[in-house]
């Protein structure tokens, strides 16, 4: 059992499995507060036509290239997305279900004719849907390890910032914040957490990554600060979890497994959870009916 | 019947079953709870093939049926406990899907199941898989329960028209006439679930998505009456449907895949040349256009 932990590769993958974690479950704390958990679903599927015509371009896998071709790609979803729903009376949970399917089957028929040219089956393009960590070799580790760090650098330098942008606009409007350029900032984030993850965890599934760990944070804590901290926190120990599970078994794809654990993690929090939890809940309706009752006792003796 | 014949057959069925479902989804704004049961009833496939050890039609049906209306409960539950619609819709179904993916990969993988193609179908080997019924004679499977639950689509869809239409557009108009509001949000869940699983074997869970928002989203640019919005809507699936396979014949690619394109296609054409929300409509102002303004200017 832990002669898979100690294999190297095991390790390197682990790391960065875990570190896409805490910048997932940081980024997905904006988008929880965006109200734009499944903005981010739409943008991942919205990502595999682009990863796949980076490839077909270049005829090699090079996760970074790729990377780049599915944030093209992902972007495009969204510019897509913000015109139907500015332009027509196409509601925004309309287009993002469009979106994602028509790129998604844009991306199976890319797909479809790579796998069917030579080498392209050994391109390992599938993985690209539920994600397989141990594919992943050396150069894309610290591929993806880098750009997750820059994520975290970000959001953890503009701290502040990102508080004003998402609960207080006009104050952010007052202090001369750009709010153009935190819609930016936010849409770079969320799209680099997105493509980064799509190797690790699919397509399909990566969007699981940002909305869990911040829901379940949210039943931990009221302050902003402590969510980022705790949802990083859920991110990282699913991310790492998840691929140490699936590595136990030959070819169990890594992305449901890191999902399960995250769901784990979120019935944990609903239960148990501090604030608002179902036990919470429950002990607080006790204590306020025992309150009354006693009230009310005390009521009736003075009368 | 020929082999081609089938296949463009049960493509139609799935379009039209597809975009008389998917404009109700529009209207009711459930467009993304659409989604979720597309994935979420790989799930219930899965348990009722571990259960059932076979992969025959009814029981699937059934498995996701009661799948598809156990995500409708969590999505409305997580909802109770003040999590926002989007988050408890993204938990709910990416966690039972990972769940379906999982047990496909560990323990019913070699068998008849795979997520590929539980993902993007496989409308090829449609007509191979026939069932001999009386009168008929010998169709395909697929085909078989397509036209089935094209009939219970449509058979609800003309009995409870008044109903379906004030609780789309009023909910609690209709919650204040007497209506059934729930049960009837739940019987339209089962009725999307249905839907779903049926379309499965043809187009693939996340085509099935494409096929119920994109038709229903293109007729809504085009008509304000819901008679005309679900003629449209059919046709338009009808249309990408074959339009797809044709596309997918030509460069030789994933039928499903090149299906949800199309729907893209007559999308795209309905988003430029719509009379009233097209691009066009937008650039050229037409006179009812100009009174419009002049009457809002004179205001």
């Amino acid at each position: 059992m832990w002669s898979i932990l100690a294999s190297s590769t095991t390790q390197w993958v682990l790391a960065s499995t875990m570190i896409l974690g805490i910048a997932a479950g940081m980024v997905g704390c904006l988008a929880y507060w965006k109200k734009q958990s499944l903005m981010s679903d739409a943008l991942a599927h919205a990502a595999l036509p682009g990863v796949i015509i980076a490839f077909l371009l270049l005829q090699e896998k090079n996760l970074l290239i790729l990377i780049i071709g599915a944030a093209i790609s992902a972007l495009m979803g969204a510019f897509l997305i913000q015109l139907i729903q500015s332009t027509t009376r196409i509601t925004e949970d309309t287009a993002m279900g469009m979106i994602l399917s028509i790129f998604f089957g844009a991306g199976l028929m890319l797909l479809t004719l790579v796998n069917r040219t030579a080498g392209g089956n050994q391109s390992g393009l599938d993985n690209f849907i539920f994600g397989q960590a141990a594919a992943m070799v050396k150069s894309d580790v610290i591929t993806m390890l880098m750009l997750a760090v820059i994520v975290i650098i970000v959001l953890f330098l503009g701290f502040k910032e990102w508080k004003i942008y998402l609960f207080d606009p006009q104050f952010a409007k007052g202090i001369g914040l750009s709010i153009r350029g935190m819609n930016f900032l936010y849409t770079g984030v969320l799209v680099t957490t997105i493509v980064i993850g799509i190797q690790a965890v699919g397509v399909i599934l990566i969007a699981a990554l940002l909305i869990i760990p911040s829901v379940s944070a949210r039943y931990w804590t009221q302050s902003f600060k402590w969510m980022l901290i705790i949802s990083a926190c859920i991110g990282g120990l699913s991310g790492a979890i998840g691929t140490y599970i699936s590595a136990l078994g030959s070819g169990w794809p890594t992305g449901p497994f890191i999902v399960l654990v995250a769901g784990v993690f979120f019935t944990i929090s609903l239960i148990f959870g501090k604030e608002k939890g179902i036990v919470s809940n429950y002990i607080q309706f006790k204590i306020q009916r025992k309150q009354l009752v006693n009230k009310q006792i005390s009521l009736d003796h003075k009368g | 019947m020929t082999y081609t014949a089938w296949i463009i057959i049960t493509a139609c069925l799935v379009g039209l079953t597809c975009g008389l479902i998917g404009v109700f989804l529009i209207l009711r704004r459930m467009a993304m709870m659409a989604d979720a049961i597309s994935h979420t009833v790989l799930l219930g496939i899965v348990v009722a093939f571990i259960i059932t050890r076979e992969l025959s039609g009814p029981h699937m049906l059934v498995g996701a049926i009661l799948v598809g209306l156990l995500t409708a409960v969590l999505v409305q539950w997580l909802n109770s406990l003040e999590i926002e619609n989007h988050a408890s819709i993204g938990i709910v179904f990416t966690t039972l899907f990972a769940i379906g993916v999982i047990l496909i990969a560990t323990s019913v993988g070699n068998a008849h199941l795979d997520v590929q193609h539980a993902l993007m179908g496989e409308i090829t080997f449609i007509p191979w898989n026939t069932v001999n019924l009386p009168m008929i004679g010998s169709i395909p499977e697929a085909t078989a329960i397509l036209f089935l639950v094209l009939i219970i689509v449509v058979f609800m869809i003309l009995a409870f028209y008044k109903e379906w239409k004030i609780t789309s557009f009023d909910p609690a108009l209709a919650a204040s006439i007497g209506i059934p509001v729930v049960l009837m949000h739940y019987v339209f869940m089962s009725l999307v679930s249905v839907t779903t699983v049926a379309a499965f074997d043809a187009v693939g869970a996340i085509m099935v998505v494409a096929m119920l928002i994109t038709p229903a989203a293109s007729a809504y640019l085009w008509t304000d009456k819901l008679s005309i919005m679900l003629l449209l809507s059919g046709t338009f699936g009808v249309v990408s449907a074959i339009t797809g396979y044709y596309i997918a014949a030509w460069i030789d690619t994933s039928i499903s895949g090149s299906m949800a394109f199309a729907t893209g296609i007559v999308f795209l054409i309905s988003f430029i040349g719509s009379p009233k929300h097209g691009l066009f409509a937008k650039f050229i102002p037409n006179v009812t256009d100009n009174k419009a303004l002049n009457e809002k200017s004179t205001r």
